[in-house]
This record gives C-alpha cells, sequence and structure tokens, in this order.
C-alpha cells in the first residue's frame, strides 16, 4: 500500500512550510517512524516522520521550497509498486514556488477529483495518509468517512485541547485513536477542531438535478484588495460587520402549524424553515453564499448550511448540503439527523466542514438578539434570536405580532453594507409571507 | 533430529504451555519440553502446586470460615462441624490432575508434540532434552522460549526442610493440619495460606518485615485486612522480622525482632511465603547471549530477549510473577513468532489478587504511585458497609477504590477489598486497556443487586456524586 507524504500541518496556524532538508532520497528503505525531512513552519523548525514503512519511491519538492500544508512532498511504497496514478494526479500542488505563498488557484483537474480527500487544512499531522494503490484514486484517505474510532480518554484530551481528533492518526487496535496518539498530536502543534475546509474540498454530495448556481471565481479589484486589507488591519483576519433586522413571524408559523398538522410524523421546526428560508435567499443572492480567498472571491456553487449546535464544551456545525436544493421535509429530516449526530459527536469530518453560510439560533435560550461569529472560509452566519409576542404599529394602531430578531455577522471584504441588506430583505419578505419561497 | 521446529517452548507451565498452544492454532510447528520438577510438571507451578490447588483450599477455607463466623446469623445452626484437612487435600489435588490432565489433551489438539525431559539451550537453534533416565535427545529450533517459571525462595537458617519449614508446595499437601504455624511473609501468597490454616483451627502467625500485611497493595487494603485477619483470631506481627529458627526445640522457638525488641514465638511450623525466585539454572543461557535483567531474562514488550530467535514468558521474564501475566506473554510471543502480533504486553495494566477472605484485587497506580508520577487525582471510594449484595451475602468488610485522573477521569488504578473482589478486577482491567474514564463506568447499567455495583459507585465517587453514600 502506497503510502503519501504531504506536509503535515504541525501548528495551528501554520499554512505552508519551508522544506529545510530531506533526511531520506529515493530509494531508501524507511521504517514507520524514520526521520523523513525538517520543515521550517511559521512557529519552528520541525520533523516530518514515516507513518508506515517502506521504499521512498518519490521525492516531490525540493530543498528550499515552501510548500502548503497538505501537498504531496512524497511517496513511500513497495519497490514495485504502481505509484504513477497518485503521481499524476498530484502535480500542481507538489511544489509550489516560493514566491507563491497563496494557495495554489484552482485548476480543472487532469483526473476525476477525489471526492473525499481531506482538505489542505484537515491534514493529519504525521504527515502520512495510508493510500491504496489502486489506479487513479488516491481518495482512500481511511478515517475520512465513518465514525472515529476514539478511546474516552483520548476523546476527552481532544476535546479539553481544542483537537480535531479527524486528524489524528490513531495507533491503537484497527486504527483507534488512543491517548498517546493525542498526546503526540498536542506536542506537535495539533490541528484546531472545526479547522475550516476551504471549498474546493468539500465532498461534493450533489443529487439528481442540473445545479441552479455555477461556481465563478472573480478577480478582486485593485480597490477590492485595499478594502481587504485596510479591514484586516482594523479588525482581525476576518473584519465583520453586522446586520439585525426583526422579522414578523406569524405568517410562517402558521404555516409551520398548518403543515405539521398534516404530517403524522417528523415535525418541521423553525430553524427547519429558516434553513430553507436562508438558502432560497442565497441562491437568490449569490454574492453572500461565498468566501475571501486572498486574490479572489469565490461564488459558492451550492448552499451549504451550517447549523451551529451547542454540545456540552464547545460547539459543531453539522453542514446540510444542497440545502437550496431540498424540500422543507428533506430538510427538517436532514437537520435532525446531523443535530442529533452532532450532540453525541457522531459526525465524521466531511459532516461538518465546508459550510457555506452558517446559521446560529440562539431563541431557544431566551436570547433576543446577538451576533454571532463567523466560521471562516464563510462569509457570513445569521445569528436568530427568540421569537416573541409583541406590540407593533400597524397602519396607525398598535397589534400583538410575533416578533424574531436576526443579525447577520459579514465578512467585508466579501459583503457589502447594502449586499448583506438586500440579502436580508429577501429572507425577511420570504418569512413574511411564505408565498414568495414557490415564487 | 531431521526436521526443524518452528517453535520449542521450554516448560509447560502457564506461561509455556499457552504459548505452545497458540503457536500450534497459528499453524507453527512446536514442541513442549517440559521437566515434571518438584513445583512443576504440565500446567507448572500453577496448576500443580499454586494458584488452583490453593483456590480449592481457600474454598473449603471459605465455607468452614463462614458455618463458623456467619452460620447462626444465616440461619443455618451448625451442628458437629468437623474440619477434614486430609478431604480439602484431596479434593484440591483431584482438581489439580483434573487440569493437568487437559493440557496434554489441548496439546494433542493443537499438535504440539511433548517431550519429558530438561530443556536446555544447547547451541544456536538447539534443545537439548534430558529426561530423567535416558539419553538427551536435540531437537531443532527456529525459536526458544523460555518458560521455566520459579521456585520457592527461602533464608539462610530458613531453609525449607519440607516438614519443620515449609514452602507454599508442601503447605498445599498438609493433610494433618499442625496446632500452630508462622507463616513468613504477608503478600499474596502468605495471607492465602494465613486464610487457609486459621480457617482449619491452626493457631496462625503472620510474620511480615514492612509495616502492613500485602505491603506492596494500595495501603489501606492491608489495614483492612488486619482487622478482618485479627477479628478471626490471627496473630499479626507486621514491622516484624525473623531472625533465628530452633528447629530442634519441641515446639520450634521462633526468634523475631520489631521495634519493640526481641520476641519469641512457639510453633510447630514455619510457612515460608518470601516470594518466588526465577528458574534460570543450567538453562544455558549465559552461552546462549541471553541478557539478565538481575534475577530474570530480560525481555522487551513483545517477550523477545536480547537473542534473536529466543523469548522468554512468565515468571523466569520479570515481575510481576503472575500466572495470568505468564500466559499472557506465551500468546504475545508465539503471535509475535508467527507474525501476527498485533498486542503487546501492557506490563502497566496486569491485575493482582489475593484470593484471601475477604478477597483483594488491585490494578494499575495506587494512590501514592498516581501521585508521585505526576497525576493529579481523584480518588472515588465505596466502602462496602452498606452495600446491598456484600449485606445480603454477611460479608459487608472492604471497599472499592479508583484511583483516576483528575483532570480527564482517565481509570488510573482500581483497589479493592471485599467479598468476591477478584471477579470485579476484569471490568476494572478493560476499562484501563480500553482506556475508560469513569464516566463509562458510571455510566453502565450494573446489575443489582451485585457486587459490581461497587464499582460503579466508586466511579460515581470519584466524580462526587455517589448515589449510596
Amino acid at each position: 500500500m502506497a503510502t503519501k507524504v504531504v506536509m503535515a500541518q504541525l501548528s495551528p496556524t501554520m499554512e505552508e512550510g519551508k522544506l529545510v532538508e530531506w533526511k531520506v532520497k529515493e530509494g531508501d528503505r524507511v521504517e514507520a517512524g524514520d526521520l523523513l525531512a525538517e520543515v521550517e513552519t511559521d512557529k519552528a523548525n520541525m520533523d516530518i516522520e514515516a507513518l508506515n514503512g517502506g521504499v521512498v519511491r518519490a521525492l516531490l519538492a525540493s530543498e528550499g521550497d515552501l510548500v502548503e500544508v497538505g501537498a504531496l512532498i512524497g511517496v513511500i511504497a513497495e519497490p514495485d509498486e504502481d505509484i504513477s496514478a497518485l503521481l499524476a494526479t498530484v502535480p500542481a500542488r507538489s511544489s509550489a514556488p516560493a514566491a507563491s505563498g497563496e494557495p495554489a488557484p484552482e485548476q480543472p483537474a487532469p483526473a476525476p477529483v477525489p471526492a473525499a480527500e481531506p482538505s489542505p487544512a484537515s491534514v493529519p499531522v504525521p504527515a502520512v495518509e495510508p493510500v491504496i494503490a489502486a489506479p487513479a484514486t488516491i481518495d482512500a484517505a481511511p478515517r475520512t468517512s465513518g465514525r472515529i474510532k476514539v478511546s474516552p480518554v483520548a476523546r476527552r484530551m481532544a476535546e479539553s485541547a481544542g483537537l480535531d481528533l479527524s486528524a489524528v492518526p490513531g495507533s491503537g487496535p484497527g486504527g483507534r485513536v488512543i491517548k498517546v496518539d493525542v498526546e503526540a498530536a498536542i506536542a506537535a502543534g495539533g490541528t484546531p477542531a472545526r479547522a475550516p475546509a476551504s471549498a474546493s474540498a468539500r465532498p461534493s454530495m450533489v443529487p439528481a438535478g442540473a445545479p441552479r448556481l455555477e461556481e465563478q471565481r472573480i478577480e478582486l479589484s485593485q480597490m477590492r484588495k485595499a478594502i481587504a486589507k485596510r479591514l484586516v488591519q482594523s479588525i482581525g483576519p476576518v473584519p465583520h460587520f453586522f446586520l439585525t433586522t426583526e422579522i414578523d413571524m406569524g405568517p410562517v408559523l402558521d404555516l409551520r402549524k398548518a403543515l405539521n398538522h398534516r404530517l403524522s410524523e417528523g415535525k418541521v421546526g423553525v430553524n427547519d424553515l429558516l434553513i430553507k428560508v436562508a438558502a432560497e435567499a442565497l441562491a437568490r443572492h449569490p454574492e453572500i453564499n461565498a468566501s475571501f480567498e486572498g486574490d479572489a472571491i469565490r461564488r459558492h456553487g451550492s448552499v451549504d448550511i451550517g447549523i451551529a449546535v451547542a454540545v456540552p464544551d464547545g460547539l459543531i456545525t453539522p453542514v446540510l448540503r444542497d440545502a437550496d436544493r431540498k424540500g422543507l421535509l428533506q430538510i427538517s429530516a436532514e437537520a435532525a439527523d446531523l443535530v442529533e449526530r452532532g450532540r453525541n459527536r457522531r459526525l465524521t469530518p466531511e459532516e461538518y466542514q465546508g459550510a457555506t453560510f452558517s446559521i446560529s439560533n440562539l431563541g431557544m435560550f431566551g436570547i433576543d438578539e446577538f451576533t454571532a461569529i463567523i466560521n471562516p472560509p464563510e462569509g457570513a452566519i445569521l445569528a436568530v434570536g427568540q421569537t416573541v409576542e409583541k406590540p407593533v404599529v400597524e397602519d396607525g394602531a398598535v397589534v400583538v405580532r410575533r416578533r424574531m430578531r436576526v443579525t447577520m455577522s459579514c465578512d467585508h471584504r466579501v459583503i457589502d453594507g447594502a449586499m448583506g441588506a438586500a440579502f436580508l430583505q429577501t429572507f425577511r419578505a420570504m418569512l413574511e409571507n411564505p408565498l414568495e419561497l414557490v415564487s | 533430529m531431521a526436521d526443524t521446529y518452528d517453535v520449542v517452548v521450554i516448560g509447560a507451565g502457564p506461561g509455556g504451555y499457552v504459548c505452545a498452544i497458540r503457536a500450534g492454532q497459528l499453524g507453527l510447528r512446536v514442541a513442549c519440553v517440559e521437566s515434571n520438577s518438584y513445583e512443576g510438571g504440565f500446567g507448572g507451578t500453577c496448576l500443580n502446586w499454586g494458584c488452583i490447588p490453593a483456590k480449592a483450599l481457600l474454598e473449603s477455607a471459605a465455607l468452614a470460615q463462614n458455618l463458623k463466623a456467619h452460620g447462626e446469623e444465616l440461619g443455618v445452626r451448625p451442628i458437629d462441624v468437623e474440619y477434614d484437612m486430609n478431604a480439602a487435600v484431596e479434593r484440591s489435588r483431584f482438581i489439580s490432575e483434573k487440569l493437568t490432565g487437559g493440557i496434554q489433551y489441548l496439546f494433542k489438539k493443537n499438535k504440539v508434540d511433548q517431550f519429558v525431559g530438561f530443556g536446555r539451550i544447547a547451541g544456536p537453534g538447539k534443545v537439548e532434552v534430558k529426561p530423567e533416565d535416558g539419553e538427551p535427545i536435540v531437537l531443532d529450533a527456529k525459536n526458544i522460549v523460555i518458560a521455566t517459571g520459579s521456585v520457592m525462595k527461602s533464608f539462610p537458617g530458613f531453609e525449607i526442610d519440607g516438614s519443620k519449614v515449609i514452602g507454599s508446595r508442601e503447605a498445599l499437601a498438609l493433610r494433618n493440619p499442625p496446632s500452630s504455624m508462622v507463616v513468613v511473609g504477608a503478600g499474596y501468597v502468605g495471607v492465602e495460606f494465613a486464610d487457609v490454616f486459621n480457617a482449619f483451627g491452626v493457631d496462625v502467625t503472620v510474620v511480615e518485615a514492612l509495616d502492613s500485611l500485602v505491603p506492596l497493595a494500595d495501603s489501606e487494603i492491608g489495614k483492612t485486612l488486619a482487622r478482618s485477619f485479627k477479628k478471626r483470631g490471627i496473630d499479626i506481627r507486621t514491622g516484624t522480622k525473623v531472625k533465628s529458627l530452633d528447629r530442634d526445640a519441641s515446639p520450634m522457638r521462633l526468634t523475631v525482632e520489631s521495634s519493640k525488641g526481641e520476641e519469641t514465638i512457639d510453633t510447630d511450623v514455619v510457612l515460608m511465603a518470601v516470594g518466588r525466585a526465577p528458574f534460570t539454572e543450567g538453562l544455558g543461557l549465559d552461552a546462549a547471549g541471553v541478557g539478565m535483567d538481575g534475577p530474570w531474562v530480560k525481555v522487551n514488550e513483545w517477550c523477545e530477549t536480547s537473542v534473536p530467535g529466543i523469548y522468554a514468558v512468565g515468571d523466569v521474564a520479570g515481575e510481576p510473577m503472575l500466572a495470568h501475566k505468564g500466559s499472557h506473554e506465551g500468546i504475545v510471543a508465539a503471535e509475535r513468532i508467527a507474525g501476527v502480533a498485533h498486542h503487546p504486553m501492557r506490563y502497566d495494566n496486569i491485575p493482582s489478587v489475593g484470593y484471601c477472605h475477604p478477597e483483594i484485587a488491585s490494578i494499575g497506580l495506587t494512590e501514592d504511585e498516581a501521585k508521585a508520577a505526576g497525576h493529579e487525582i481523584k480518588v472515588g471510594k465505596y466502602p462496602l458497609t452498606a452495600h446491598g449484595r456484600a449485606l445480603t451475602a454477611a460479608h459487608n468488610e472492604g471497599f472499592v477504590k479508583i484511583v483516576a485522573d483528575a483532570r480527564y477521569g482517565e481509570v488510573l488504578g482500581v483497589h479493592m477489598i471485599g467479598y468476591n473482589v477478584s471477579e470485579l478486577i476484569g471490568e476494572a482491567g478493560l476499562a484501563r486497556a480500553l482506556e475508560s474514564t469513569v464516566e463509562e463506568i458510571a455510566a453502565h447499567a450494573h446489575a443489582h443487586p451485585s457486587m459490581a455495583e461497587a464499582v460503579m459507585e466508586a466511579a460515581f465517587a470519584a466524580m462526587d456524586r455517589p448515589i449510596h453514600m
């Protein structure tokens, strides 16, 4: 079985590493744990070790190269194993020139893009992940699907350290992550939990039917670049701004009541409605369904809504894929499943990474309104407060209405005030007049 | 011999015979050599003159003690109870023979060739087998497993003579109990024999040089056991060293020394329970270049010695000198030889059990060891005083104690003394093997009423929310 040697994320903030020195040469036989290379990170010089034994078949980066985290830098395999497929699929990422530190632009893939390949930011800490040497597939990283096998002690340590368990290779029986693995990962700098996945690495779980949206890459104008730079200087990596509006929830709550009355099981919740409406509004405002990528803004080709779920000592954001193309009942069923498994820590990484927009609802905690922090690289997050009966003035008369306040946090590098306001207008109009949903 | 064995195991005790069976299961061509020594034979000390016959006698002792101490209380008024040590020993021998006979069957089933004789390494890949009467033969072995066990130990002046000064081997065949006995050494073996002979009406004194009974266990265990033993009339002399023995006097006169000065104890029999020494003599280890660790053969966690192709398991391969540790090593060594080994030995997770009454069981770190290892700990202790199952059994002395890591709740050690706790240590060991925290133990609904509930309660206690306290 061939093993990819990738630039490991050796510190939580590391995005690229400088290959200082190869400690092996092509043709060398290595054992698991042998030192392969020395890497200079943003923090310190660190070692990359072999996870599996074999022969060093290819070294794909040169000493001195600046290499993006997750990029393939070498292959360890049996001497007679065919690794051509592995080499062929990844040439563009193998050695980024020192001058361009930014993530490589997305290119039309020469071979089928591996659907489940981990995103650069979620690459496991020891720099190697086993792959199966079947031609033209390099996507068999073993722990990107299914539950993570982990001991209770290891799980608690990882939670306490904020470590993403999916990025920790397990040395226990059957790849179970045990205490020593977590200790090693923490010592190595660790990969923070909920590492943002880049849009391109999201698994494509596209249902049948033609997509409504088209993925686009819009080059930054000089003005846009200046705005981005200035705002970051002002407020930190993601310059937030906030838009609040109050929505009359009466019509949509009545609709929900009528709908649930008809349903024998699987009641639709308010959140399900909000997901559905937000998804529809995002489809109509693709400029909100977007991410900042340094030298470009990516408008995503699908609407994938992250649902913030509180868990005992943190939160997790399972992702409801293609929400704009799903019916309310399907959203309701999927969301219930995702939330339930999120609470029980039973989500696979691709189920909680790579949302394009998130919703956080604290209404059930009696919160009237709040601001949420954007989960990069998403462009915005919607914070939902509780629905309360309150007096409002309509046509000069005071009436009681069920009102809900929402606040959208926007990444100002991607979204400007008026853009965000327009989106919220659509969002609000659809809730206040649910017929909008079908118009 | 013309053909070569993949494995030749020297010794058919719980380390060696298990190793041979496992090797056979894995399709290896395997031979097992057994010398039928004084303390051994097929099944080793464990089945012949150790764990198994001792437990059989302890069962007789428990019944005797129960009738004596709790019969009336439980509504069973014993009339004219007679203790028949001879019958108890007979029974223990019968059980021992039944089990050792089973090994022959298992060897046959797993195609293990048996050789009776003294085995020794006679050069690289050669094992010489010398029968008691007859010419030695030489077996060719790709791999050799040393599983020669251990022998009883004693002190100068206290040499085991088999009648006045005895060891565990003789104690297990003592069909006519003496009227008095001094047990030297209060480790697990010592306290077990003190229990047996006290139950059979012998006037028992236990002499231990260290400050408590079972001094290597959690310190509260020793205290609880001493309290229980004293109630039964066992004379406990901790912090006391044996100095000399006058074997010619009748009864014999034993001189001991403690902080109170020198004293003498008159006794019919002295039972030496001061530990065991690994058996390495005449095995050819030196010539083979096998590295040692003190008196033991040095092994790594795969039971490999310093010489490739030579393995060692069981008492000869280091402490703890316990049958289950040896058997487990036997499996690890066989799988390592066959190239299918996945689980190395975890020497930090071997349970130890004393089958005295109340029973003692522990695994992992004690409180003191955990602190010394730098852990911030949280101790959950659940006394059995008001425990339902313990009360119904009329054995509500003792406790279950969990030493947990304060931060993550990892189970660092479990220590218990009480009714049937030998059967509870498996849960504790599994919890540790799976890296469980006290939460997983507490979250599992334990059967009611059972002693196992005490483990759950201790887990709750370690989280500061015991239910029945």
